[in-house]
């Protein structure tokens, strides 16, 4: 019995011990936008609003945030169509030298989409005349992603029953067909996912707009965001803080429909 | 190639329905699984393949972002690699990089990742869902914001952490710059590790759990003999990615800018000092060259302690 007690109080320390180091860091982007003259300081906000008009005011703030919806619904349709072909096809049939091939994509990957590649993906996006042009950088976002992706998703796939794809060949549907009307719903949390987390992955994408857009209208949030200094070239917190809450809303809700209407989970570990 | 296109039927017997693999039940054959993944390639052939061998090709030469050498680079052979790793400053960050891999990502991600989803493992309604939630807001949140966030945190006159602890003036970032990365990263990154071990913890059978539990395990020894064997392939893919990905981080960036004097200079910092502030695009690619290199080499040890014990 005391070991019972023992062990939930232990449980609920541990959990109390959670909860504050995940939320401590979040509570300046609570407070911060209604203080009026923030400081890094966490205090109980006055209620003002004068910093979210002076966000509305600022000429390029909201276009950002309708930019970074472009650019991260595009990559993450891109991402999901595209890694869901590849990693059911990769599932099913054993193509010769698939493992590597995975892995060694897998690998570049996650370096080639730091700041590895800045310069070839510029040179790149010169010669292809991609500068300034959103398309361009959705691709290459969706490039970049896709490896994780369908390294992901064919966990997924393995995982998912064959008996239903038979008996759907066995009635007279493509291939197309089956993947449309019996994988995907099989899959969908997986789907569902990975969406989230391109979405997730290109909103906060700096580097890359950053590189690649220079007209100010096209910019995504997270390159706006490093625009916003007083004259002084001081670090201007008021909008800083209720621009950084305006633009964080959006993958918060986003998270919140997907993981209430699919649930939000992984599978993962290499199958054998 | 004459194998690929058409393979000996044997293959077919061996990976029939039992092994769950490679089954191909729809009946899609090579051509149009060679279809299926064909627009995924090319993206990737072009964006990702190309531009690194391009890394390849600008590490033997001596480009540089401005002056004579920016119109005409010469192909200067080994040379960049050769300044590469005897700059002391590469190793500083060699070092450095390892210290915040292990430390935040092996070490702090993993083990905290797994904690989580132990404790949350048979419990569902608000708690769940609550811890669950904060830990997945971390790491949603755009880069730019949370490096606000934490620098927000860390301030040295009126950050919460020095108010909370009652040590104002008492300058994290300058004087323990590792120890503010490595924090950072597991607050920014635990996420994935939740997920993934919470997922895996799903798949063990519950009975075997039971049978431990009445021939009188401790919860260690339950971990130890039935959850770990279990969930070994979750474990070793949850280090690869994260080890990867924490690798790669210039997060670290956003926090510190590499410094005071280059005591937080990762190594994905490191190239861009190299490359972008100093304007040295052919030594920077070829840093870049020895990361992956590094990377190479991470990734087989795991795959290989992966493929050992079968």
């Amino acid at each position: 019995m005391t070991r019972f007690v023992l062990g939930r109080i232990g449980f609920y320390t541990l959990v109390a011990v959670l909860l504050a180091f995940f939320t401590i860091p979040l509570l300046w982007l609570v407070t911060a936008p209604f203080t009026s003259d923030p400081t890094y300081e966490v205090k109980v906000p006055d209620f003002t609003l004068d910093n979210f008009r002076a966000v509305l005011e600022h000429p390029y703030a909201l276009p950002s945030l309708w930019n970074s919806v472009v650019l991260s619904v595009g990559s993450a349709v891109l991402v999901v169509v595209m890694a869901a072909l590849a990693a059911y096809a990769l599932s099913r049939v054993r193509l010769p030298g698939r493992d590597a091939l995975l892995y060694a994509l897998l690998l570049l990957s996650s370096i080639i989409t730091g700041t590895a590649a800045m310069v070839p993906l510029f040179q790149l996006a010169v010669e292809l005349n991609l500068i300034d042009s959103q398309l361009g950088l959705i691709l290459i976002l969706t490039g970049g992603l896709l490896p994780a992706a369908i390294f992901m998703l064919k966990d997924f796939m393995d995982s998912t029953p064959k008996s239903y794809e038979e008996s759907a060949r066995v009635f007279g549907a493509s291939p197309l067909q089956i993947v449309r009307h019996v994988v995907v719903p099989l899959v969908r949390p997986g789907l569902a996912t990975i969406a989230v987390w391109a979405v997730a992955n290109v909103w906060g994408n700096f580097l890359m707009p950053y590189l690649l857009l220079s007209d100010v209208e096209k910019q995504p949030a997270a390159v706006i965001t490093y625009t916003l200094y007083t004259e002084g070239g001081q670090a201007n917190l008021s909008m800083l803080s209720t621009f950084g809450l305006l633009y964080s809303i959006p993958v918060v809700l986003m998270y919140l429909f997907v993981s209430k209407k699919y649930g939000f989970r992984f599978h993962g570990g290499i199958k054998r | 190639m004459a194998q690929a296109i058409s393979p000996p039927p044997e293959v077919v017997r061996e990976d029939g329905p039992a092994r769950g693999d490679s089954t191909d039940a729809a009946g899609l054959g090579r051509v149009r699984a060679a279809v299926f993944v064909a627009p995924a390639l090319l993206l990737i052939a072009v964006f990702l393949v190309f531009p690194a061998l391009w890394v390849l090709y600008l590490g033997l030469t001596n480009y540089r972002l401005t002056g004579v050498a920016a119109a005409e680079p010469q192909f200067v052979g080994l040379d960049n690699f050769i300044a590469a790793v005897t700059t002391p400053a590469f190793w500083n960050s060699t070092w450095l990089t390892v210290e915040f891999v292990l430390g935040s990502a092996v070490i702090g991600q993993a083990v905290l990742g797994f904690t989580i989803a132990w404790l949350m493992r048979d419990r569902r309604g608000t708690l769940k869902r609550a811890v669950e939630g904060l830990v997945i807001l971390a790491w949603i949140l755009p880069s730019a914001i949370v490096a606000f966030l934490w620098v927000a945190l860390l301030d040295r006159d009126s950050g919460t952490l020095n108010a909370m602890l009652g040590i104002p003036g008492f300058a994290w970032l300058l004087d323990h710059p590792m120890l503010s990365i490595i924090i950072f990263n597991v607050w920014r990154g635990t996420a994935f590790s939740m997920m993934l071990y919470g997922a895996a913890l799903g798949n063990v059978p519950p009975s075997h759990l039971e049978s431990a539990r009445l021939a009188g395990a401790s919860s260690w020894q339950q971990l130890r003999d039935v959850v770990f064997p279990h969930i070994r392939g979750h474990i070793l893919t949850n280090l690869l990615l994260i080890s990867l990905w924490t690798f790669n981080d210039f997060g670290p960036f956003l926090l510190t800018a590499g410094g005071p004097d280059g005591r937080s200079e990762v190594l994905a910092v490191h190239v861009y000092k190299v490359a972008l502030q100093a304007g040295e695009l052919g030594h920077g690619a070829a840093v870049s060259t020895v990361i992956l290199l590094i990377n190479l080499v991470v990734a087989v040890f795991y795959l290989r302690l992966l493929r050992s014990k079968k």
